[in-house]
């Protein structure tokens, strides 16, 4: 009986303890500490846009004629985007970066996508869970993680040399698509394995081989995330400057690449090298390359979210 | 009281199962297992949770051999076929034995296409749409669903997934149907309409339930399988077995095992 009702008291002195309100204080001071943080890096990150939105625009945009048609000129004093590169700031264009660039998403594209969701669906549905196959997978996460230069020097070494591919845009992107290769696998593995077991289950019950279960049912549900995956392992292959740099990529193009076995430069090598002059008009042409690798960037995130959002399933 | 021997003699069987263990690596989860399943009936497994009766049933259309480190002992004879043989494919077991899963697991595509997907695999590509009405209407979902075909059939309800798993099952034109717990993730109403059905499906095919329901066992079986786990002498091992196999009326009124009345009326499991 009496243990019964000091338990009971211990109870009350439990709910009771007058320390609500020093909790209160705690916690939104937490909060106000995380609000701080956030705002400090959004305020970092708007600066920068800002400081290259204001000084690159005046590359990228010029008169309005509004007549029958509104006109937009980007034409300062010519077009920015399909311009080759000059010895004077304000005739400088990005022609020749932008087509490096597109040249190497393509070949990104075209390896990237046979080799990492091969991979990928091989060790995820077919693999012997064996020790060579966990030994494979503990480097692929290791990959993923190595610095960008070494994917600079080992493409040296094999596509330029070896391969005798030379300084091309080719080896550009097989060094770029080795460098992204193990993010691509790892995400689009990610993608394998969040299939239910209970579709391969289903299709298997249904008298359909390992292959059929896999390939009609499994990969289908998983290319959205597979596709996700490869689109973000893109647009950081796009935004990288020195693997391309070790590997040999030019860094002044006065000609458009026209095959596979071109010299090139890319849009991040560009601006690398603008900046580099000590010319102040320099500096808007730089923003005006960075702003379009932003945008180009932007826009293939958006990409990613879209497929992401439009095609993902709720098991 | 007639005996299991002469249930059996008057009907054919459909599996024949001898000596049958599993065991997964060290874990022997099942063992020795004899029974005859008959043909065109509904056979319920029931007992309580661990006794193996999911293993058991996943080993009649070599589901389990999916499982790492999965081992089948004994023989199980299918319509006179060791399905354990080295010769037996696997796919072509399947096909026959079709089995609906716990969790309705419809492929996350249209209606239509669940039944087209085991359609197209074995080559039954002729008459598809006829095909897909005809399974439809056996799992008696047609009329709820024939006109939007083409909606993903994930939005249908869980009970209605459940009945198109059935229908893809059905699709394929198997002799045997595996269910394993079909309703127990389905509300009463659902349960109802599956259970009813399968008084159809058993017209044309023989049916094994594994529940955990044993209302739904004695409403709608025609024999029973009641195991349970023993534990072994150093109490370290848990493993299954089978306790009666009877048919189910006599398994529910007047049953021959001690362990199985204990069971049925509640008092332990």
């Amino acid at each position: 009986m009496s243990l019964e009702s000091t338990e009971k008291n211990m109870s009350n002195e439990t709910i009771i303890t007058g320390k609500k309100a020093e909790n209160a204080i705690k916690e939104s001071l937490f909060l106000f500490t995380l609000y701080i943080c956030v705002t400090i890096a959004i305020l970092t990150l708007m600066t920068l846009i800002y400081d290259v939105l204001s000084t690159g625009t005046t590359r990228l945009t010029s008169d309005y004629e509004v007549g029958l048609i509104t006109k937009i000129q980007i034409d300062n004093p010519r077009d920015f985007l399909t311009t080759l590169d000059s010895r004077y700031p304000d005739r400088a264009g990005i022609g020749p970066a932008f087509a490096g660039t597109l040249w190497l998403m393509i070949i990104v594209i075209s390896a990237t996508f046979p080799f990492g969701a091969g991979a990928a669906i091989y060790l995820q549905e077919f693999a012997p869970k064996n020790r060579l196959t966990r030994f494979i997978e503990l480097n692929l996460t290791n990959l993923a993680g190595v610095p960008s230069v070494i994917y600079g020097l080992l493409g040296l070494a094999v596509f330029v040399r070896l391969a005798g591919f030379g300084r091309s845009v080719l080896s550009g992107g097989l060094t770029l698509t080795l460098l992204i290769l193990p993010v691509v696998i790892v995400a689009s593995r990610e993608a394998l394995k969040a299939v239910p077991d209970t579709i391969r289950q289903g299709a298997l019950a249904l008298g359909s081989t390992k292959f059929q279960a896999v390939f009609r049912q499994v990969v289908p549900s998983a290319i959205p995330g597979m596709v996700t995956g490869m689109v973000l392992g893109l647009s950081r292959a796009i935004g990288e400057t020195a693997p391309l740099i070790f590997m040999g990529a030019l860094t002044y193009v006065n000609y458009f690449p026209d095959t596979p076995l071109s010299g090139f430069t890319a849009i991040p090598i560009q601006v690398y090298n603008w900046v580099g002059y000590p010319q102040a008009e320099w500096k808007e042409t730089a923003s005006a390359g960075i702003i379009l690798l932003l945008g180009l960037l932007l826009f293939m995130n958006s990409i990613a979210i879209f497929i992401r959002n439009r095609y993902e399933k709720d098991f | 009281m007639e005996t299991k021997e002469t249930v059996h003699v008057n009907n054919a069987n459909v599996f024949n199962v001898k000596d049958v263990s599993v065991s997964y690596g060290e874990f022997v989860a099942i063992k020795n297992v004899n029974m005859d399943i008959s043909k065109n009936k509904i056979t319920a497994f029931i007992g309580p949770s661990g006794c193996g009766k999911s293993t058991l049933i996943r080993t009649f259309n070599r589901m389990n051999d999916l499982i790492l480190g999965a081992k089948v002992n004994g023989t199980i004879n299918y319509q006179g076929v060791d399905l354990y043989d080295k010769m037996v494919d696997p796919v072509q077991v399947r096909r026959r034995i079709g089995m609906v899963f716990q969790k309705p697991n419809p492929f996350p595509k249209t209606i239509k296409e669940n039944i087209t997907f085991g359609l197209k695999v074995n080559n039954m590509t002729d008459n598809m749409d006829e095909r897909v009405e005809r399974a439809l209407t056996q799992a008696a979902l047609w009329d709820e669903v024939k006109d939007d075909l083409n909606k993903n059939a994930l939005e249908l309800s869980g009970g209605q997934q459940q009945r198109l798993c059935i229908a893809r099952t059905i699709a394929v034109e198997p002799d045997t149907i595996l269910m394993d717990e079909p309703c127990s993730a389905l509300d009463p109403v659902a349960t109802k309409k599956i259970e009813d059905l399968m008084q159809e499906l058993v017209k044309e095919f023989s049916i094994l339930i594994v529940t955990h329901n044993m209302q739904q066992a004695s409403r709608a079986s025609d024999y029973c399988a009641f195991f349970t786990t023993k534990t072994s002498d150093d109490g370290k091992r848990r493993t299954g077995e089978l306790v009666e196999f009877n048919e189910t009326n006599t398994m529910f009124t007047n049953p021959d095992e001690e362990l199985t009345e204990q069971y049925i009326s509640g008092r332990f499991g």
